[in-house]
């Protein structure tokens, strides 16, 4: 016998990899997923995997010079993303990972909801990847904590204001999370152990649950119109189907998820290596409010929704919406577990999925341009800029500034965005009624009466007057 | 052959119980200190007040921000975990303090002195110089952490992260 023969027989025998390599690699796939175009469809949770373990290498990698102290967090990522090209590299490969993995995580939840995978018997699969859903979006918000700048350290007081509000433990939860009354010496070693020790074991255990099922079930066929699933048939078309069409896992439909992969690799480290990690920001500072504190691009939808919602709508948006989305993705495959899999015969889900998508796409745009952000900023016009005006005029300009009228409203385009722009106000309304509004307040504008003497009042009416005469 | 078979049965049910009760009571024994250990830190600290300075360092009519230690310092927390808050010192010579948590989701405000407003950069919330909600999503005044003068000092309360609702 040759000696490779011989070599692979001895570990055959010890190991088990001829049994192990027939069920992992050779069972059979319907022939669609091994199509050259429809195929790609099933490469996403693959895909994701994969992300999932570089994740846990640069991870890792991180954490060999990471200091999860609150005196030197900020101050250890700045030092080994500046020593030498890796540091920067591998810190931009876990975060670019990061948000491929969630990008690719939501992608596969969109596949299996539209094919209607989810259903019989493969409610389990739907449901365990629901869970990793939960905790890789979870994973997402500690990581950005980790940075221990400015946002993520108003981000766990941020956190610690949800988990307040949640009916009857409240509380306690609130506790939980800071480690104690305020944000203190423990806070941080407490999401340091949730993302690197507590959360990837358990999307480590349920990957394996959720593998095993896949395995088990095998992967859902193409749907095809007028053929719901059936309880009492479905087990049995599908074995049937494999029978007749089915075709090897390996290679058939395993080199689209390995070409996949390894593109997305390849795709996050050019962006780590071009674009680099996010950038620091600033350190934590309890006595600087920061300017523009930000969600990463994952959760901006839901920090626009935060800022449109209704007032009074706090606990429905942060403790109910979040609980109640949460149910729906969990009770979908069992009170949906048959019936058709067809987008042709689901108008309900296609508008389902359709609306869910635009909103989250339209939020996340309103949260990136954030209109109703003090524009704190804003720097004051000077006298040169408004060029040839009566002097209360500039002086009214300064005022305009240092009152905060600025942060809000914006003038010959500069300021804020929240309250209307005001460069032709004065053609619009009459000296009268802008005076009162600024003296009484109307609709969201507070009233300036305790903070503007007569005089100041003339002097932004002037800055108004002459904007207008610049604008126009 | 019945009657041994049934005793075999018997022994097996008998040792699948014994096996699962001793090891779920490990379990549990094994459970307690660790949830223990784990929600320990949740526990509510003492009141403790802590010195922002003279009352002479207090212009009055002008609101300033304080920051002063948490209750109960860890030695590797540094100067990042401070609190924060704002104190006026009224024109009648009494003291208030406003919280720097916006009331809406936990951000910073920001005091303009000028304008007498605090200002939430996250979302847009606005309180007037009272605290008071005049425009954004804040649902309800800016909290007040008791301050108070002892000796010609004035201190504070640390005061929890508020619990918002």
């Amino acid at each position: 016998m040759k000696l490779r023969a011989r070599l692979w027989r001895w570990a055959d025998h010890r190991l088990g990899l001829g049994k192990i390599w027939r069920v992992v690699a050779k069972h059979g796939v319907p022939p669609e997923t091994t199509s050259a175009r429809y195929g790609w469809l099933y490469v996403l949770g693959f895909v994701t995997l994969g992300i999932f373990l570089l994740q846990i290498l640069t991870g890792a990698a991180l954490v060999t010079r990471y200091i999860p102290a609150s005196e030197s967090a900020f101050e250890s990522i700045r030092i080994l993303t500046g020593e030498g090209w890796s540091g920067r590299m591998i810190r931009g490969m876990h975060y670019w990972g990061a948000s491929a993995m969630i990008l690719f995580m939501a992608f596969h939840l969109a596949r299996v909801f539209l094919t209607g995978s989810y259903k019989y018997p493969r409610e389990a699969n739907w449901i365990t990847g629901v869970l990793l859903l939960v905790l890789v979006l979870a994973m997402g918000f500690t990581g950005q904590l980790l940075r221990w700048n400015q946002d993520g350290l108003w981000g766990v007081v941020v956190a610690s204001q949800y988990a307040g509000r949640v009916p009857f433990i409240g509380d306690f939860l609130k506790r939980l999370i800071l480690a104690g009354d305020v944000v203190g010496g423990a806070t941080l070693s407490r999401f340091f152990a949730l993302h690197v020790v507590i959360m990837p074991l358990m999307i480590l255990a349920l990957v394996g649950i959720h593998l095993a099922l896949v395995q088990y079930h095998g992967i859902s066929e193409r749907p095809v119109p007028g053929e719901p699933v059936e309880t009492a048939t479905y087990r049995q078309k599908y074995d049937e189907l494999l029978e007749r069409e089915g075709k090897p896992y390996w290679p058939d439909a395993a080199w689209q998820e390995m070409v996949a992969i390894s593109a997305v690799v390849l795709g996050i480290m050019v962006l780590a290596a071009f674009l680099g990690p996010r950038p620091l920001g600033q350190p934590p500072d309890p006595a600087s409010v920061p300017s523009h504190p930000r969600p990463d691009w994952f959760l901006m939808w839901y920090y626009a929704l935060l800022a449109v919602k209704p007032r009074g709508f706090e606990h429905a948006t942060m403790v109910y919406l979040p609980i109640v989305t949460f149910l729906v993705l969990i009770l979908l495959p069992l009170v949906r577990s048959t019936g058709e899999r067809a987008l042709s015969k689901r108008p309900i889900a296609v508008a389902a999925a359709a609306a869910v998508a635009l909103s989250l796409g339209t939020l996340t745009v309103i949260g990136y341009r954030g209109p109703w952000v003090p524009d704190l900023d804003t720097p004051p016009f000077t006298a040169a800029e408004l060029g040839d005006v009566p002097a209360d005029a500039a002086t009214g300009a300064l005022l305009f500034h240092s009152h905060g009228c600025q942060y809000c409203h914006a003038v010959m385009g500069r300021g804020g965005q929240w309250g209307p722009e005001l460069t032709d106000v004065t053609q619009r309304l009459a000296p009268g009624v802008i005076t009162e509004r600024i003296v009484k307040g109307f609709g969201e504008m507070p009233s300036f009466r305790s903070q503007l003497t007569a005089e100041e009042l003339a002097a932004i009416l002037a800055f108004l007057a002459a904007a207008a005469e610049n604008g126009s | 052959m019945a009657s041994m078979d049934d005793a075999a049965e018997g022994r097996r049910r008998f040792l699948a119980r014994l096996a699962l009760a001793v090891s779920g009571l490990a379990a549990l024994a094994a459970a307690v200190p660790l949830v223990a250990y784990f929600v320990r830190p949740a526990r509510s600290a003492a009141a403790a007040w802590r010195d922002l300075g003279a009352v002479g360092d207090f212009a009055p009519g002008l609101t300033r921000k304080v920051v002063y230690p948490t209750p109960d310092p860890d030695p590797w927390e540094g100067t990042a975990v401070r609190n924060a808050a704002w104190v006026r010192r009224e024109l009648d010579g009494s003291f208030t303090a406003f919280s720097i948590y916006c009331t809406h989701t936990g951000c910073p405000v920001r005091w303009v002195e000028e304008g007498g407003l605090f200002l939430c950069p996250c979302h847009g919330g606005v309180f007037d110089r009272d605290g008071d909600v005049s425009a954004g999503p804040p649902p309800r005044p800016l909290d007040r952490p008791v301050v108070r003068v002892r000796n010609g000092r004035v201190e504070i309360e640390v005061a929890d992260v508020p619990t918002p609702g």
